[in-house]
């Protein structure tokens, strides 16, 4: 046990482990130091203290200058005062800074009602400015499919970059300048559209204001619901339905999924569907092929190549296109369910209901940035028409709701339509880390052994730890299943296997985002909490076990549709539709 | 460095090898960046491109270091670079009237370089000569106890293609 450390603070005592700074110890006692740069969401390395804006200072007895409380550690007999006048003059003095180079739109910004910023002015209750004509920087908008930068309100705590670079490796983002004109940018300030960025949006979770945002296209949504000449359908990512509710008031890990359904409807999309169908439909192909490189593998053909890698995450896949671009055939090559589900939407359902491809739009709620990038990407289009239209975040599908004047907590529970709204248990556990893989092997096991499986539940491939392993016994063999979320923990699992520091694995499921799909970064903020994603998984399991068919391969509508349509998993219609290919992209 | 093909690939040539014999690659960023403008000059994008990869660092990261330290420039300098101490002896005793004679003679701005490449004007902080205060220093050699009137002849020093007369 870690030494204890015993201080006060504001006159009260306090024990702290040895190691734990000032705001730590305040926290114990429910003492509400403001911050602003200061972030550290636990159970990642992301531990933002750079103590550069200083708000969080407080008095030290014995010390002639105020300390930041994010950055000092606790130390044995200290006195603390968070509150005297000296520290709230200081405190109104950053905040004045801060204010002077910082735009006062607020009115007109996507972070308002969300900004840090924002709020430390209102607990502050600043009337007025004395360093008011303060430099404005003017750096231009760079928006990019999936997000906006605007570097005007940046207030340079740096969180972004160290999202980007110690969290998840990319290196997209670094600070630049010095005085008014430091901002956080790529190199050369070239467009994040250019750079290494692989649009995971998780600088945009923990941006403290309006500098970084997704790019929104609610707009461009109502103004397809209102053509009379489109058929609007929808899809709905699994990890939405665990999250929207927190738009509306709701606990976080409250499910929504029938009141957002008859949102959906309401707002007036032709055909309700879920991404879940195509999670399904995803599984069908994944592990199909899975299943085939593994009875390759074990028949002794050495040009396989294993661990498969899963694919369903787009922010995943830029990522390994510019840092592995010598894998690029490993990673499995079935599409993600967004683009599966667009795909089958524009060819079979649209033949269904004969119209043209050009007629129909299809519209995606997804709780990812990277989702908007992903159906911009050219392979994901025919002549010129997106097989994904639109891809608006869960944050977006709150806004469009709230816009419509519905009142979401009083709607009644609805289902998704038919054919491409039915979907499994296996389907919706998608939206979390080990989802994908547990929902693989509940299907690939009972089609290896021919057996069904007496539990479906697979425990030990479930869990919050970034990097993490199972082995799991199906029929004779015992599968070597690898998990990841957040791309940090991605490298450092793919390293250790090119360095073969770890016995091979058969599979391994990656997830850009810590917690997967329901810490995504177009979910509703967080604000540096991550029980609260920890909730929002908790409920994806509940829904799966509530469901009554939990295995994708036992959808009546996926069954229907490889009878009537693609014939076999991993057959010629089925790879045309479904299966895609990778691109080598720069490293650095 | 003349801007020629070759010259440039000889560059390119001893960057690597120095980078190569550094004992790590870890922490060397800087004492790299130093060794690549002394070799080219300044540090245009290729050349950090070249020591992102060497050093397998994101190149946001080089980038960033650039253009935080004003001693690291990505504008070619020219044949003779000169730079004017603006620290605090130099100041009181009259930079501010050698730099703007510098910039009226010179005809560029601050950071500029001449139209033949052959003068770039730069300021800098104490070069540690206050003794010798106000300072201009142009390429390696240093010059003291300069007034606006003696500019034109240290510009002449440099009449002969960079023959330095003694």
């Amino acid at each position: 046990m870690s030494k204890m450390i015993d201080l006060t603070i504001d006159g009260r005592p306090v024990s702290v482990p040895e190691g734990s700074t000032i705001l730590d110890a305040a926290k114990k006692l429910d003492i509400n130091i403001p911050t602003l740069c200061h972030l550290d969401l636990e159970g990642t390395p992301m531990v933002n203290k750079g103590a550069s804006c200083r708000i969080c200072v407080v008095e030290v007895e014995g010390r002639r200058n105020l300390a930041p409380s994010c950055a000092t550690p606790a130390t044995q007999g200290m006195v603390v005062r968070s509150n005297t006048i000296r520290v709230l003059h200081a405190r109104k003095t950053v905040l004045e800074l801060l204010l002077s180079d910082h735009p006062k739109d607020c009115l007109l910004c996507a972070k308002s009602g969300n900004c840090e910023l924002q709020d430390l002015a209102e607990k502050f209750g600043l009337r007025e400015n004395r360093f008011e004509h303060g430099a404005q920087s003017t750096y231009v908008k760079d928006m990019s499919p999936a997000i906006e930068r605007d570097m005007n309100k940046c207030i340079m705590c740096r969180r972004c970059e160290t999202m980007c670079n110690e969290v998840q490796t990319v290196g997209a983002l670094s600070g630049i300048n010095r005085g008014f004109t430091s901002v956080v940018a790529p190199a050369f300030e070239m467009p994040l559209e250019e750079s290494v960025c692989t649009f995971c949006g998780q600088c945009v979770a923990v941006c403290p204001t309006g500098a970084l945002v997704e790019r929104d296209y609610t707009w461009k949504v109502i103004e397809a619901l209102a053509d009379p000449d489109k058929v609007v359908l929808v899809q709905t990512a699994p990890a939405v339905r665990a999250a929207l509710g927190e738009e509306f008031g709701y606990e976080p890990g409250t499910l929504v999924t029938g009141k957002m359904a008859a949102a959906l409807r309401m707002l007036g999309f032709d055909h309700v569907f879920d991404t879940d169908f195509a999670a399904d439909l995803t599984i069908m192909e994944e592990a199909s092929e899975f299943l085939d490189r593994l009875t390759r593998h074990l028949e002794g053909d050495t040009s396989v190549r294993l661990p498969i890698l899963t694919s369903c995450c787009p922010a995943w896949v830029k990522f390994f296109e510019h840092q592995y671009p010598d894998l690029l055939d490993v990673p499995s090559t079935a599409k993600s369910p967004q683009q599966m589900f667009g795909a089958i939407a524009k060819s079979f359902y649209a033949e269904k209901l004969g119209i043209p491809r050009e007629k129909m739009v299809v519209v995606s709620i997804m709780p990812c940035l990277a989702k908007k990038y992903e159906c911009a990407r050219d392979e994901f289009s025919v002549d010129g028409n997106p097989d994904v239209d639109i891809s608006i975040t869960t944050r977006e599908l709150g806004h469009l709701i709230k816009k419509a004047n519905i009142d979401f907590r009083n709607l009644p529970d609805e289902d998704f339509d038919d054919p491409l709204g039915a979907s499994t248990g296996a389907a919706v556990i998608f939206g979390t880390t080990g989802g994908v893989i547990e929902a693989a092997v509940r299907s690939a096991a009972e089609w290896a052994t021919g057996q069904e499986l007496s539990k479906v539940d697979f425990e030990a491939l479930r869990g919050l730890e970034g990097c993490r392993e199972a082995k799991i016994p199906v029929g004779d063999l015992v599968l070597h299943i690898g998990i990841a979320h957040g791309l940090g923990n991605a490298r450092r699992l793919l390293d250790a296997v090119r360095n073969n520091e770890v016995e091979p694995f058969h599979a391994i499921e990656i997830m850009a985002c810590p917690g997967g799909c329901v810490g995504g970064g177009g979910q509703p903020y967080h604000h540096g909490n991550m029980d609260i994603v920890a909730k929002r998984a908790k409920a994806l399991y509940r829904e799966d076990a509530n469901k009554p068919i939990r295995k994708s391969h036992e959808n009546p509508s996926i069954k229907a549709l490889y009878e009537e349509y693609l014939g076999k998993p991993l057959g010629e219609k089925a790879h045309h539709l479904l299966h895609t290919h990778y691109f080598k992209r720069h490293k650095i | 460095m003349d801007n020629c093909k070759c010259c440039e690939n000889k560059g390119y040539d001893e960057l690597g090898a120095f980078i190569d014999a550094l004992p790590s690659k870890k922490g060397e960023l800087i004492t790299v960046l130093h060794r690549a403008q002394s070799i080219f000059g300044y540090l245009p994008r290729e050349v950090q491109e070249f020591i992102a990869e060497r050093l397998d660092l994101p190149l946001a990261k080089v980038y960033g270091v650039v253009k935080f330290y004003s001693f690291f420039s990505m504008t070619p300098k020219g044949k003779h670079p000169i730079s004017v101490c603006m620290g605090t002896a130099c100041y009181v005793r009259g930079a501010e009237e050698v730099l703007t004679e510098l910039v009226r003679q010179l005809g560029i701005p601050v950071g500029g370089v001449t139209e033949d490449g052959k003068f770039s004007l730069d300021t800098l902080r104490c070069v540690g000569a206050c003794g010798l205060a106000p300072v201009v220093i142009v390429g390696e050699k240093v010059y003291g106890r300069v007034e606006p009137k003696k500019v034109a002849g240290i510009l002449a020093d440099y009449s002969d293609e960079g023959e330095v007369r003694s």
